[in-house]
Order: C-alpha cells, then sequence, then structure tokens
C-alpha cells in the first residue's frame, strides 16, 4: 500500500452499461478504486446506458445485489473527481444532473474524442 | 492516437454509432467479431460508414468476414485484413480502445 | 472458521467474516485476540468509523482512504499512518477491516 507511483498514468474508464444487467459496471467500480490508491489520475465517463449508474436512489436489495452505486460517493474521498456524462445519452433517457448521484460534468461526445486522445489508457467496460 | 475496435452488430447495438460520434479524424477503426456486419455493403448504414470513410481508416478482419459468409459483400473503401494485420495495427496507433 | 461462546463463525482462510451480519461486539474482540489485539476505546473508536464508513459506501476503504476519514472524523492527531499502524500493526485497512467484520479492502495487494 505504501508503494508510490513516481509517475503517474491518465486513465479513462469509459462505463456503457446499466447497473445491474452485468457485472461489468461493478468491475469497473473496483478497477477505478484500485486504480487511485495507486495514485493513477483516473476520469470516469459515462455513455449509452452508463448514465444510469449514476442514478440516485437504486435499492438492488430484492434482486439480491449489493447496491453499489452508494460507491460511487466515495469517488471523492479517493481524489477521484473527474466524472462526466455524455449528453445526449443524458437527454435520450431524460436524465438530468439533478437526478444523479454525485456532480458530473456534461461532454459532449464531439468532445470526448479529446479527452480519450489525452489518457495513456482507456479502458471499456 | 487511437485504434477503436467494434465488435457488434451495428443492427442491435449502439457500439458503431457511439464509437463513429467519438473517434478524432484520422483514428483507425477495426471491425472485428459481429462487428464485421457494420462492414456490409448495400444496408441502411451504407451512408454513415461512406461518412466515416472520409474522416477514418476503416479496416475489418478478414477471417471474421469468411466465417459469416459475407466476405464478398464489403462495402468499397474498407480494407481487409488477417490476424496479423491486426496486431500491425495496434502496435501503429498508440492505444487501443474497445467497442463492445 | 471461528469460535465464539460454542457458537461457530465462517470465515474465509483469511480470517474475514463470511457473513457480515455475524458480526457482534464480542464476534470482534475474538477475531483481534487472532490478531493478537487487545481491543481499548481507541480501537473501537476506528472499527465503529469503518462500519458507518460501510454503511454509507459499501466498500471498505484503502489504506489512504482510511486515513483520511479518520483525520476528517476524528481530528488529524488520529488521521495519521502511524497511530493507526499502531492500533492495527502492518496493515492498518486490512486488520481493521477484518475486525470490523467487513470485507478485505479490495484495493489492497
Amino acid at each position: 500500500m505504501t508503494e508510490q507511483q513516481p509517475d503517474p498514468k491518465k486513465i479513462l474508464f469509459l462505463n456503457r452499461r446499466a447497473p445491474y444487467g452485468s457485472s461489468l459496471p461493478r468491475e469497473a467500480l473496483d478497477a477505478v478504486l484500485m486504480a487511485s490508491a495507486f495514485g493513477q489520475e483516473i476520469t470516469l465517463v459515462f455513455l449509452e446506458d452508463g448514465v444510469f449508474q449514476l442514478k440516485k436512489q437504486q435499492d438492488p436489495s430484492n434482486i439480491e445485489m449489493k447496491n453499489f452505486s452508494k460507491t460511487f460517493g466515495a469517488l471523492a474521498l479517493y481524489g477521484v473527481e473527474s466524472v462526466y456524462v455524455e449528453q445526449r445519452s443524458m437527454e435520450k433517457r431524460g436524465l438530468t444532473l439533478d437526478q444523479l448521484l454525485i456532480p458530473a460534468k456534461i461532454i459532449q461526445s464531439s468532445e470526448l474524442g479529446a479527452l480519450l486522445e489525452e489518457q495513456d489508457q482507456v479502458l471499456s467496460f | 492516437m487511437i485504434l477503436h475496435t467494434v465488435n457488434r452488430s451495428p443492427f442491435g447495438s449502439d457500439c458503431l454509432q457511439s464509437c463513429l460520434d467519438i473517434a478524432t479524424i484520422d483514428s483507425g477503426v477495426i471491425l472485428i467479431e459481429d462487428g464485421v456486419y457494420c462492414a456490409l455493403a448495400n444496408t441502411e448504414l451504407t451512408e454513415l460508414i461512406s461518412t466515416a470513410l472520409t474522416r477514418h481508416k476503416i479496416y475489418v478482419l478478414s477471417p471474421d468476414l469468411q466465417a459469416r459468409g459475407i466476405a464478398d459483400a464489403v462495402a468499397e473503401g474498407i480494407e481487409a485484413v488477417d490476424y496479423a494485420g491486426f496486431v500491425e495495427l495496434c502496435t501503429q496507433f498508440d492505444k487501443v480502445v474497445s467497442w463492445y | 472458521m471461528l469460535m465464539v461462546d460454542g457458537q461457530t463463525i465462517p470465515t474465509d482462510k483469511e480470517g474475514y467474516l463470511k457473513n457480515l451480519g455475524d458480526w457482534s461486539n464480542t464476534v470482534a474482540t475474538a477475531i483481534a485476540q487472532q490478531e493478537q489485539i487487545i481491543l481499548t476505546e481507541q480501537h473501537w473508536e476506528i472499527i465503529s468509523l469503518l462500519r458507518d464508513f460501510y454503511q454509507q459506501y459499501e466498500v471498505s476503504p484503502a489504506m489512504r482512504v482510511l486515513v483520511k476519514t479518520v483525520g476528517l472524523q476524528l481530528g488529524k492527531e488520529k488521521g495519521r499512518s502511524i497511530y493507526l499502524m499502531a492500533l492495527f500493526p502492518e496493515s492498518p485497512a486490512k486488520v481493521a477491516s477484518k475486525i470490523a467484520g467487513l470485507p478485505k479492502p479490495a484495493n489492497c495487494l
């Protein structure tokens, strides 16, 4: 745990799946926590159904799954503050920023390309 | 510069559309697995693909085309590559982003 | 496996509780004993903070996050690795989570 990375990498996590239909969103979040604990520079992008991951009021207790959406609240403590949601994905799904669990910035798909290019790694989930 | 891989059929997934919305000019796109259906000529995607070809080099993985019986139905301008060609492409671009 | 008051409590091979619901103060004391720790008020304060953290965020905090949270909630003096190391030697985030009946912090290798 005390290992320090001298040269933090810029890693972008591209989240495109709804929260409970597969294990990918959960795995992405685990990977985010792991990478941030090692001092990497993390950006999160939510696109397509991925924006549903951030919806407030999730309660999967009756489908026997863990409410990992609560973990998004801890991201700031993990030093992850760069969180984007794609504008059209939000719009198409009738979502607004005040319905999200954590503060996020709106980004246009046309701006996303540049954001992806400036990363050292882009991981899709 | 990014090489984007797309592995879903465009007729039931947003992968191709999202990828093309986001990919910056000159980045590469390679169609693999069910993504090779994106390469079909004479579909409702023809216009999307021909516009994309003005911005990107588009490749398609030939073993996946052959497997699906569509090797001779590929839209003009899309370049078929074999596995070695795919590997070669991965080394040419500085990162790979997968759409799946 | 852990024996508490004649009851068997399942744990994984590293000693983390399999069912988070099995936790109690007595169970915590038993896990601590296996770690050769005698729980004092200072320990309990951290254990309770960890349980609140998990309740709120569904995750056991990594070391850095634990230090930060302790600092925010219990004051700067305590929000230091050295303080936590003294209470829960070797790997405070792991050991304290175990005693608090929580899963192992996934991001601690």
